[in-house]
């Protein structure tokens, strides 16, 4: 209070500015224009995945703020009585019966239904991208440990919202998934049935479900999103955004623009553009034509059918599985107790249950667990080119890999029927490949990654290659190689190649378990390696090659033309 | 701003900085700063800020064009026009909202200033900060007098920990416990097997060698909980040549001359297994491509399912028509922990 009598209070003289003041002298507007206003965001075409997740995040929410008031989530009986007239007549619920409705009889419901859909398949796809810019970037790394874990928590939910809202139509389609769910549910030992039972409200299908699912799709879920994605952008601007390593960026700045005028402008700007384009799609291009599956019952089912792509490898991973090995065995074992057998199904719970728990225990954890294995406490704002770090490339790839094939073998009956092979062999061949395909996807990576590395050292030491044959004096033919602008050899030469860590042994002379499995992954990680170019490299290849090397000369009569 | 390299020496914590060894590279600093086009020839700001306008006025046309999908294409019970008002609808939505955004972004690459500007970060945690926090959580702890007085602090722990669990147990009413009706369906001795849907008894004498019906049990349609009734009812009716069946001990009069039932619902996860293959005599389910073979009880030939499917023992009545001798000999559908 004393420090305003200093100066004369402020008095706004335009329109806008009273009532600006107004309100700023209320909120603190001030503050937070002067904390934020002309804050920096680095920039990078990477970086706008996590952007698409959010802004597809909000057409969700206005889209299916839209659905709500057309769709009701009852399973009661009805006779359907729209416009749709190959159904008129039929005996559905009324979920199904209001889906309908808002696809044939609300105006701009059919456009709002693909807008919603459409989004939701590009907003799950979208934060599967963004976290894999994060992870193969390496930008999990110290401080930002805790936001991958958020991260991670926000495929997990998106998945669950995607799933949720699949269902809800109450179609065909989405009655045999949820028909898998509750078959797989039943599977879990013990507390499977009563599972089962408390999440459909007795047996399958019952008259419940369609209810709960509404419930979490529309209020818990999206609300825990929302929750996370405060934590997740609160935590960016605590941290500040990370920054590819280049000229004039270092670990302790940010180089960008600020957010007034040009950052708010691109980022605005973008979200009408990710709307644009999901608008443009969901004009164009028809999905889930719930009209065309009828209503659920326990007794069809359409050929040919898969989920929606995010829960694809789900499905694809309990197709992979077999039930039987040879004409004797079989993976359901009834186990003996003295009140009779119980049943243990691993031909379905080993498939549903350790791909995904792997995926996710690695994903969850991995930021410790390169940690340990580098050793490595420091802050890092400077992400890595994922070719400076071939072998996290190389296991991200390999968990892609995996991933991917389980994925396609949910559409195994498809490829079958489109290129006209076998459905056997296509499953014995994605059998295979689901085991050895990362493997195989791991080597040939870090392979990719070290020869990017060795491409880079070339044109760091002996510059780029102009394509420029001479021929020298005493008849030798040489390329004539430019040698890259100092910006540019930063790039090249600026970042973290950590070196294999041997254990050392302790004061008795002894080396621990811990320690020695930890120089064993070290060897693992960091032992095929290539280095940065050093300036000493760089001046030392400069007197043996000069000849190669265009000189002053040269690159005049280079840029000249 | 050029030369930003900054003593990493004032943070508590060590930060990662390529080039704090001797023998690296000096960081050259940002790259000169390069005009644009419309940073140095008016005429090419002129041209952008002209682009910017066109692309806002796209936006308003494609606004409008929504509006013409919405009043001036009136639905009438075709599909075609219902894809006509949602091509326009869409493709109005569309340029709206891409004039908007695509002006925008223009504006900002062209127009709005594009120098790189640098800022330094801040300490995550300050030491200062620390010590401070430390101190006030002391003082609260200690004016709370939580740690003198193990009373209260092991009393209110008890607490805490049981008072959620009225919140648990709260969801019991969720469902009903399970009980044993996954081990029953509707089928019984004499029970008549009918089309689905139309509930139509079916007569030995329309199985003719090759078909393949699919089947509820009567009185399946006027039952109150018909859809879970029939999650478990439903069957697979197929005519083969005796001789191709090789019925186990105890199943030979499961079938009638050749016609025999099976459950239709997948021991995998419960799908309806719904294709039948006349010519190999093989069951697909189509979800899961589990294959199961007639000839041999239906066992799994391939696939994830684990059991073949459940067999419903089948007779004639005296009006010739087909009829279930008893209920399953086993539960259907997916496995489930207390199957045994």
């Amino acid at each position: 209070m004393s420090s305003s009598t200093a100066t004369q209070p402020y008095v706004p003289k335009t329109r806008v500015g009273k009532v600006t003041d107004y309100v700023d002298s209320r909120v603190g507007g001030s503050g937070i224009v002067k904390e934020f206003g002309r804050k920096i965001f680095p920039d990078h075409w990477t970086f706008m995945f996590g952007e698409v997740a959010l802004y597809t995040f909000v057409i969700l929410l206005i889209s299916g703020t839209f659905l709500t008031f057309f769709y009701d989530p009852s399973m009661a009986e009805t006779h359907y009585e729209g416009s749709y007239l190959p159904l008129r007549g039929v005996e559905m619920s009324v979920a199904y019966a209001s889906s309908l409705d808002i696809s044939f009889d609300i105006r701009g419901g059919l456009f709002m239904r693909q807008v919603h859909h459409w989004s939701a398949l590009l907003f799950v796809a979208s934060v599967a991208v963004h976290m894999l810019r994060v992870f193969f970037t390496g930008a999990f790394r110290r401080p930002r440990e805790f936001n991958w874990v958020v991260g991670c928590v926000l495929l997990i939910l998106s998945l669950a919202a995607g799933f949720t809202g699949y269902s809800l139509p109450d179609d065909l389609l989405s009655g045999n998934g949820l028909r898998i769910i509750d078959g797989v549910m039943k599977a879990i030992p013990v507390v499977g049935t009563y599972l089962s039972f408390f999440l459909f409200g007795g047996e399958f299908p019952g008259t419940a479900i369609i209810g709960r699912l509404y419930v979490l799709h529309i209020l818990l879920i999206p609300a825990v999103i929302l929750l996370m994605i405060g934590i997740h952008l609160f935590m960016v601007v605590l941290h500040k955004h990370s920054q590819f390593p280049g000229p004039g960026r270092t670990n302790t700045n940010v180089v960008g623009y600020p957010v007034g005028p040009v950052y708010a402008a691109k980022a605005g700007g973008f979200f009408f553009i990710v709307f644009g384009v999901l608008a443009a799609i969901s004009a164009a291009f028809t999905i889930n034509p719930i009209w065309n599956y009828g209503p659920y019952d326990p007794s069809p089912v359409s050929a040919g059918t898969q989920p929606d792509w995010y829960i694809g490898w789900v499905d694809g991973a309990l197709r992979l599985m077999p039930g039987t090995l040879g004409p004797n065995f079989d993976f359901e074992f009834m186990i003996p107790f003295p009140w009779g057998d119980n049943a243990l199904s691993l031909n379905v719970l080993f498939p549903a249950l350790v791909p995904a728990t792997i995926i996710f225990a690695l994903m969850f954890t991995w930021p410790w667990i390169e940690a340990w294995i580098t050793k490595d406490k420091r802050e890092h704002h400077l992400l890595d080119r994922p070719r400076n770090a071939p072998t996290r490339t190389a296991i991200g790839v390999a968990g892609v890999v995996f991933y991917c094939i389980q994925w396609a073998a949910a559409s195994s009956d498809l490829i079958a029927t489109h290129f006209l092979v076998s459905l056997n062999d296509v499953l014995y061949v994605l059998r295979f490949l689901v085991i050895f395909g990362p493997v195989i996807a791991f080597m040939v990576t870090r392979r990719i990654a070290l020869a990017l590395q060795r491409k880079d050292r070339e044109i760091a030491l002996h510059g780029r290659e102009t394509g420029r044959i001479v021929r020298l004096p005493h008849g030798e033919f040489i390329e004539v190689h430019e040698p890259v602008d100092d910006y540019k050899l930063y790039k090249l030469v600026s970042f973290n190649s950590p070196e294999v860590s041997i254990p050392r042994a302790d004061a008795n002379g002894k080396v621990g378990l811990v320690d020695k499995v930890h120089g064993r992954v070290s060897r693992f990680f960091f032992e095929d390696r290539v280095a940065p170019v050093t300036p000493r490299e760089l001046e030392e290849s400069h007197h043996d090659h000069h000849g190669e090397v265009a000189g002053a000369q040269d690159r005049e009569a280079i840029t000249s033309r | 701003m050029a030369d930003s390299r900054e003593d990493a020496s004032r943070t508590s914590v060590t930060l990662a900085s390529p080039g704090q060894q001797l023998d690296e590279f000096e960081n050259p600093g940002l790259p000169p700063h390069r005009p644009r086009l419309a940073d140095r020839d008016p005429r090419a700001e002129k041209r952008a800020e002209r682009q910017v306008a066109l692309l806002f006025t796209i936006s308003v046309i494609g606004t409008l064009l929504f509006f013409v999908g919405y009043f001036f294409i009136p639905l009438n019970d075709t599909i075609a026009r219902l894809r006509l008002q949602n091509l326009t609808l869409g493709l109005g939505t569309a340029f709206a909202m891409l004039g908007i955004g695509v002006g925008i972004v223009h504006w900002a690459k062209t127009l709005m200033p594009d120098h790189e500007v640098t800022e330094s970060r801040h300490e995550i945690r300050p030491e200062n900060d620390r010590q401070d926090a430390e101190k006030i959580v002391n003082d609260i702890l200690d004016e709370s007098g939580i740690k003198r007085r193990p009373l209260i602090r092991n009393t209110l722990l008890g607490a805490v920990v049981l008072a959620p669990l009225p919140a648990i147990a709260i969801f019991r009413d969720l469902g009903p416990l399970p009980g044993n009706v996954l081990k029953e369906t509707m089928w019984d001795a004499g029970v008549r097997l009918t089309r689905d849907p139309s509930g139509t008894p079916i007569r030995a004498s329309d199985v003719t060698r090759g078909s393949a019906f699919h089947v509820i049990p009567e009185g399946l349609n006027e039952v109150e909980n018909k859809l879970e009734e029939k999650a478990k009812a439903v069957v697979l009716l197929m005519r083969l040549d005796p001789s191709e069946l090789n019925p186990s001990p105890g199943r030979e009069n499961w079938g009638y001359d050749g016609i025999v039932a099976y459950s239709k619902i997948c021991t995998h996860v419960g799908c309806p297994v719904a294709l039948y293959e006349q010519h190999t005599h093989h069951l697909l389910c189509p979800c899961h491509q589990s294959t199961f073979d007639l000839e041999q009880e239906c066992k799994v030939i391939f696939g994830p399912a684990a059991r073949p499917l459940p067999q419903l023992p089948i007779e004639v009545d005296d009006e010739g028509y087909l009829v279930a001798s008893s209920d399953f000999q086993e539960p259907v559908g997916p496995s489930f922990w207390e199957r045994g």
